[in-house]
């Protein structure tokens, strides 16, 4: 008998197959007497290798040579000589395996906290290390997303970026989650992936594990026990549509791609995206002990700016802080990050890093026949904007803007526009500081729904504001991969999308249905509505 | 004792990539070398935790020690790597 469970759909698609979980990590057994400890060494340094074994089979396997690197580096850390010379001497002193593989890890822990900085972030792989090792011992499948072989669903309280960060998309068919939102980072890794996903779903971790469940990631439902096949069905109608985003009477809305680095233009070229509303700059500067130099910026900026010869690039400067702390810019201890130094704010503190960019940025545009804009993120106020601006023209860029994800930056849009060619919003950033919770907060999740009214309607006064003055606003959040919203956002004044490449084909499809002027009746219609689920069902 | 006393290159100090590079080549040297600082107790040159957890950063100077036939020449080449910043791409 098919039993239904109900989240939230944040990434549209339906497809079934068998349930697994992250397996969590292993707690520690009791304590057991060691009868031979020459035996229990043997087990321990056994489990290690394991450990080491699955940690290269795996850095064999990943597609990218940084997260190869990482997994070997981590290799070498289970397979140290003097962490086992730890664990043999705990061992001979009456430990059992488990816990000699506990205490060993235990010391060097202590170390690396006491040390701080760096190594302190590095405790959190020791860690995992151990449980890995752990779970070894206790016959328990590895801590992590499990690789059983076959497709399936995969299921988790929630997933961080370690989790994911070699997950084989041709192997998971969709994700569920317990707790997270619409702009957690499990509904952002399943756009950029392009797979199902259901979030806030209760009672999916007391799924036993190789049930068939079916999951609906348009409603939100999945279905316990119910279909029977592999397969990802699509919506027929998407794959046929190509050109120009376009309402059904021609009204255009350029649809955009959202990219991180070249290896991401394919994908966009894919989906016939008319050019990069986003280019994420943060890329080059994760896990950077020191800020990349001009040349490897110029590198990295024209590799896109090439591949996107005669469309345009809207380039994003540095978004730093909040979820994105980079270590070289010494941003920890602030107490509340996400209302901290982020993004043009660290040009307060670091002008430096900004004005290299400006010019690295430069430098690759006059080598390229791209069309390239360039945008600040978390800009608040008119002064910021100006400032900006006047530092992009300076660098000799032409096109300037502003990314909305503030309030304050909202409510003065028109003004924005004065001094500024473009805007863009991030309405996940500006869900976050418009109804003041927090985006990884599952619990809040309802209130970070981009159907929300409220958040509409500072869309609408962007949009607004774009009419007046002629010039672009773009929304490149998360929002603008929603498909039903399309249409909304075309009547708000919204000129353009930008999202992964993957949500396309369904955003360009669901516009084609629309007349502009019906877009404009189902903005209406959505801002008037009382909450955001009335507002969803504005759009059939 | 054959000593080297040297400054570490790498702009992230002996961390990740630079670390490892520094680990992988001491575990090729013919002879076992060890590496302190300042006057803590000398670690195994190829043991990666015991190597992060002297936590040098660019120009922390450290002391490679070996003994042995080889000694000189494992000690001079790892002194040269270590001096070199490791994080650069043609590292």
């Amino acid at each position: 008998m098919p039993e239904n469970l109900a989240g939230i759909g944040v990434c549209a698609g339906v497809a079934a197959g068998p349930l697994l979980r992250i397996a969590a990590a292993p707690a520690l057994p009791p304590p057991l007497p060691v009868t031979d400890a020459a035996a229990e060494v043997d087990r321990a340094y056994a489990a290690l290798a394991g450990v080491v074994a699955d940690l290269e089979r795996r850095a064999d396997r990943a597609a990218e040579a940084t997260a190869a690197e990482v997994l070997r580096a981590e290799a070498m850390m289970a397979g140290d000589e003097e962490l086992r010379e730890a664990v043999r001497e705990r061992i001979e002193g009456g430990a059992d395996a488990p816990h000699a593989i506990d205490a060993a890890f235990g010391t060097f822990r202590e170390m690396f906290a006491e040390a701080g900085g760096y190594l302190a972030e590095r405790v959190a792989d020791l860690d995992d290390l151990r449980d890995r090792a752990v779970a070894v011992l206790l016959g328990l499948p590895m801590p992590g997303v499990p690789q059983p072989g076959h497709p399936y669903v995969l299921a988790a309280r929630d997933l961080a970026p370690a989790d994911t960060a070699d997950l084989d998309p041709s192997q998971v068919l969709a994700l569920v989650t317990e707790i997270g939102g619409p702009t957690s980072h499990t509904a952002i890794l399943a756009r950029a992936l392009g797979l199902p996903a259901v979030v806030a779903c209760p009672g999916v971790l007391g799924v036993a594990e190789h049930t068939l469940v079916q999951v609906d990631g348009t409603t939100g439902r999945v279905v316990i026990g119910a279909g029977s096949t592999f397969r990802k069905v699509a919506d027929a109608e998407v794959a046929e549509l190509t050109g120009p985003g376009r309402t059904s009477d021609g009204h255009a809305v350029k649809l955009l791609a959202n990219v991180g680095s070249a290896k991401n233009v394919p994908a966009a070229d894919e989906a016939h995206a008319e050019g990069v509303g986003l280019f994420r700059t943060e890329l080059l500067f994760l896990d950077r002990a020191s800020e990349p130099s001009r040349k490897e910026q110029i590198a990295a900026y024209g590799e896109v700016f090439r591949a996107m010869a005669g469309r345009r690039v809207v380039i994003r400067t540095l978004d730093a802080g909040a979820d994105k702390p980079l270590p070289f810019l010494n941003q920890q201890g602030e107490p509340n990050p996400a209302l901290g130094v982020r993004g043009l704010r660290v040009a307060r503190q670091r002008p430096r890093v900004l004005t290299t960019q400006l010019e690295a940025i430069a430098a690759a545009a006059r080598d390229s026949d791209a069309d390239v804009w360039v945008m600040a993120p978390m800009v608040s106020t008119l002064t910021e904007a100006t400032e900006f601006a006047a530092a992009v023209h300076e660098a000799g860029l032409p096109r300037a803007g502003v990314m909305i994800e503030v309030p304050a930056a909202a409510l003065r849009a028109g003004d924005l526009l004065g001094v500024v060619d473009f805007l863009s919003i991030g309405t996940n950033d500006l869900s976050q500081y418009t109804f003041a919770a927090d985006r990884m907060c599952g619990e809040l999740a309802d209130l970070l729904d981009p159907w929300q009214p409220a958040l509409l309607r500072l869309i609408a006064i962007c949009g607004a504001a774009g009419r007046d003055t002629g010039k672009p606003v773009g929304v490149c959040g998360e929002a603008a991969a929603d498909p039903q919203l399309a249409p909304v956002l075309a009547g708000l004044g919204v000129s353009s999308l930008s999202m992964s490449p993957r949500a396309l084909p369904g955003v360009r499809a669901s516009l084609a249905r629309y007349s502009y002027d019906e877009c404009r009746r189902l903005a209406e219609l959505a801002l008037a509505a009382p909450d955001a689920a009335s507002a969803r069902k504005v759009v059939l | 004792m054959p000593t080297r006393t040297v400054a570490v290159g790498s702009a992230s100090g002996l961390h990740a990539r630079p670390a490892k590079i520094f680990v992988e080549a001491a575990a090729k040297a013919p002879v076992k070398v060890t590496i302190r600082v300042g006057e803590k107790k000398a670690v195994p040159a190829k043991s990666m935790l015991s190597v992060l957890a002297l936590g040098a950063k660019q120009g922390t100077e450290v002391i490679l020690e070996a003994d042995g036939d080889g000694a000189d020449e494992a000690l001079d080449g790892l002194a040269a790597l270590l001096a070199k910043d490791l994080d650069a791409d043609d590292a």
